[in-house]
């Protein structure tokens, strides 16, 4: 483990709503997580459980259609409700994003020098000829070839994975204190993703960055989280360290997220992927019962009379919690 | 880059040419014998002969063409059959004017245009947006002519804030030219501006919900700078594109306007001259037009360029 020391970030009960031409509908609720610096925190879940919410919402990059409540603690400073001014020094200087979609997250109609000394004028007094040096060490940094000739090129000229890369000096530029990867891989080609992978996960431990890592998929949650959450509709249903959250999921949802991935010697076994029926609901308040009780297995009445805590079960140890009535037995789980 | 523009020129130079040809053929097309239209009154048959021969009409289709070409490099578009003033120096009267006006109407409309095309788009969904939305269909809907007449009426004769007609050129007395443009060149200018603020509010919506915004939001950029650098230099192309084609359609087309506040500019030349069936002028009008044409184009095209960096490479690739 690279954590070390007070968390950085400290989110509690964080709970969001939008207005909708169909009512309020709930994207997440009392979520609650720590991030150390140096550490790699992955919020995992399908489409729609509310995790790029979560992400949007620490730098307050929602739209005003949504509500927020709950806190989010930079250090000692309250993100949560703090003036736009405020959020706007914090927002690349502090709290940094790289997003999904390298292509269309770069303007096209700028060279990618003038998009990272952007944020860098922004945030420091720094001259156009500072901030141009500064970028070249950043391009360097994130291992672009030839950064003095290439810091003139636009995003158009780059490939999926420099274009991240580009992405990825851009959000260290100022050294944040923590660095929200959206989904950073997800549009890039595998032999590419785990090169950017390998980088997220290297800056961060030099740079003491802590990292939230949103993604839907496990093998790059395997390959550089420290901690998992895992999220369902809007809410943790387990989370604890990487290893022992993949060796003995304890909800039933993190288990068919787990059944759900691909691995080699399984199709000559005969088995087909386990998915998981049904879809992540849409929520117009979040009822006081278990949100995954209508495709869960070992859903009973009692999952459905009342939301279960996120707390230990079992003998597990106190860093891993599932919220689940019925958590899966850890025998049977360990080393499927 | 530069190869862009070679090749971007090197395809004006041609269409330029086919526009020639067009031309010549065109009005070689029309009905009604040029001679008989000059001659006017007299149907003497050695005298149609005459002017038959002094008109080159006897000539071949392509000597024709030829001279007619030769002519226009020289800067001679002949002479009007009408008036026996050079086509050349017609125009070189009545351009300058239209042209003027043309860039004072998109002025007016550029900054009206793109001022309330932003406000609505980020105002969206709020009173400023229906504001600005009920102005440009206001702008569409209420035609020139009316507007001019209004315009002369209240702003002219009523409050004698402007002269209700008439043209000074720049060069005898450039505040009094201006003073004369400024009604018809708003009145000219507000429908366009309609058409550039609906244009920017839709291109302006599409940029605003591009993924470089929220990255633009997440580098903690102000919604100045998110909207005036990010946001808008991706809507230009859409600008220019229309002010380039408004631009085109100003220079054949204000006449309604030229009538209006009486001024003595292109469009009325040209419809004086398509009413007279005065050939020399005809195309020569319609020369300078298309020509005006390929050269908006032309630097439209540049306008691209230099806006989207995408654009020079494609250009030069093909």
């Amino acid at each position: 483990m690279t954590a070390q020391g007070e968390p950085v970030l400290t989110v509690r009960d964080l709970r969001v709503t939008f207005r909708t031409d169909d009512g309020p509908v709930s994207a997440v609720d009392s979520v609650s997580f720590d991030v150390r610096p140096g550490e790699v925190l992955a919020v995992v879940g399908e489409s729609g459980c509310g995790k790029s919410v979560t992400a949007m919402s620490i730098a307050g990059l929602l739209p005003p259609s949504a509500t927020v409540t709950g806190s989010v603690r930079l250090r000692d400073q309250e993100l949560v409700g703090a003036p736009e001014p405020t959020l706007r020094r914090v927002r690349g200087a502090e709290v940094a994003y790289v997003f999904q979609e390298p292509m269309t997250s770069l303007n096209p109609v700028f060279t990618v020098g003038s998009q990272i000394t952007e944020t860098l004028r922004i945030h420091q007094k720094l001259s156009r000829k500072q901030a141009l040096a500064r970028a070249v060490e950043l391009l360097a940094l994130v291992g672009i070839p030839s950064p003095a000739s290439r810091v003139g090129a636009y995003p158009h000229q780059f490939s999926g994975g420099m274009r991240q890369r580009v992405m990825i000096a851009m959000a260290l530029a100022c050294d944040p204190a923590v660095l929200v990867a959206d989904e950073p891989t997800t549009a890039l080609d595998v032999t590419v993703q785990a090169a950017v992978l390998d980088l997220l996960r290297d800056l961060g431990t030099r740079l003491g960055t802590a990292i939230v890592l949103i993604t839907h998929d496990l093998g790059v949650v395997a390959d550089i989280a420290d901690r998992v959450l895992v999220m369902y509709a809007g809410r943790v249903v387990e989370t604890g360290p990487t290893q022992e959250l993949f060796d003995a999921p304890r909800h039933h949802y993190t288990l068919g997220l787990l059944g759900a991935v691909p691995t080699a010697g399984r199709r000559a076994a005969g088995g087909r992927l386990q998915e998981i029926p049904g879809l992540v609901p849409v929520l117009h308040e979040q009822p006081d019962a278990c949100t995954f009780a209508e495709r869960c297995p070992a859903a009973d009445e009692q999952c459905r009379a009342g939301a279960p805590a996120l707390e230990p079960r079992d003998t597990d140890p106190t860093t891993h919690r599932a919220a689940c009535w019925h958590p899966a037995d850890a025998l049977l789980t360990k080393g499927r | 880059m530069r190869s862009y523009l070679l090749h971007r020129l090197w395809q004006s130079a041609v269409t330029l040419v086919l526009a020639t040809i067009v031309v010549f053929l065109g009005v070689r097309a029309l009905p009604g014998d040029p001679a008989l239209a000059f001659a006017g009154e007299e149907r003497d048959p050695a005298s149609l002969a005459a002017i038959r021969e002094r008109l080159g009409l006897n000539d071949s289709l392509v000597v024709q063409y030829g001279k007619f070409v030769l002519g226009a490099l020289r800067g001679d578009l002949g002479t009007s059959t009408r008036t026996g003033i050079p086509v050349s120096t017609m125009i070189g009267t009545g351009l300058p004017v239209t042209i003027e006006l043309s860039l004072l109407a998109l002025l007016v409309a550029i900054v009206l245009g793109v001022t309330t095309g932003v406000v609505a788009a980020v105002r969206r969904g709020r009173p400023a947006e229906w504001f600005a939305n009920a102005l440009a269909l206001l702008g569409l809907s209420v035609p020139n002519f009316w507007l001019g007449l209004i315009a002369i009426l209240y702003l002219a004769v009523g409050l004698g804030l402007f002269p209700a007609s008439g043209f000074v050129p720049f060069g005898e007395d450039p505040v009094a030219n201006l003073h004369h443009l400024v009604l018809p060149a708003l009145v000219l200018g507000t429908g366009i501006a309609a058409i550039v603020m609906r244009q920017t509010r839709s291109a302006m919506l599409e940029s605003l919900g591009a993924d470089y915004i929220r990255t633009a939001r997440a580098k903690g950029a102000s919604p100045r700078a998110v909207i005036g650098r990010h946001a808008l230099r991706n809507s230009l192309v859409v600008v220019v594109t229309v002010v380039g084609l408004q631009l085109g359609i100003l220079i054949s087309g204000a006449v309604v306007t030229e009538r209006i506040f009486g001024l003595p500019g292109f469009g009325k030349m040209t419809i004086d001259a398509v009413f007279q069936r005065d050939y020399p002028v005809i195309q020569g009008v319609v020369l300078v037009t298309a020509a005006a044409y390929i050269l908006i184009n032309f630097l439209v095209d540049v306008a691209y360029s230099l806006i989207d960096p995408r654009i020079r490479v494609a250009g030069g690739q093909s």
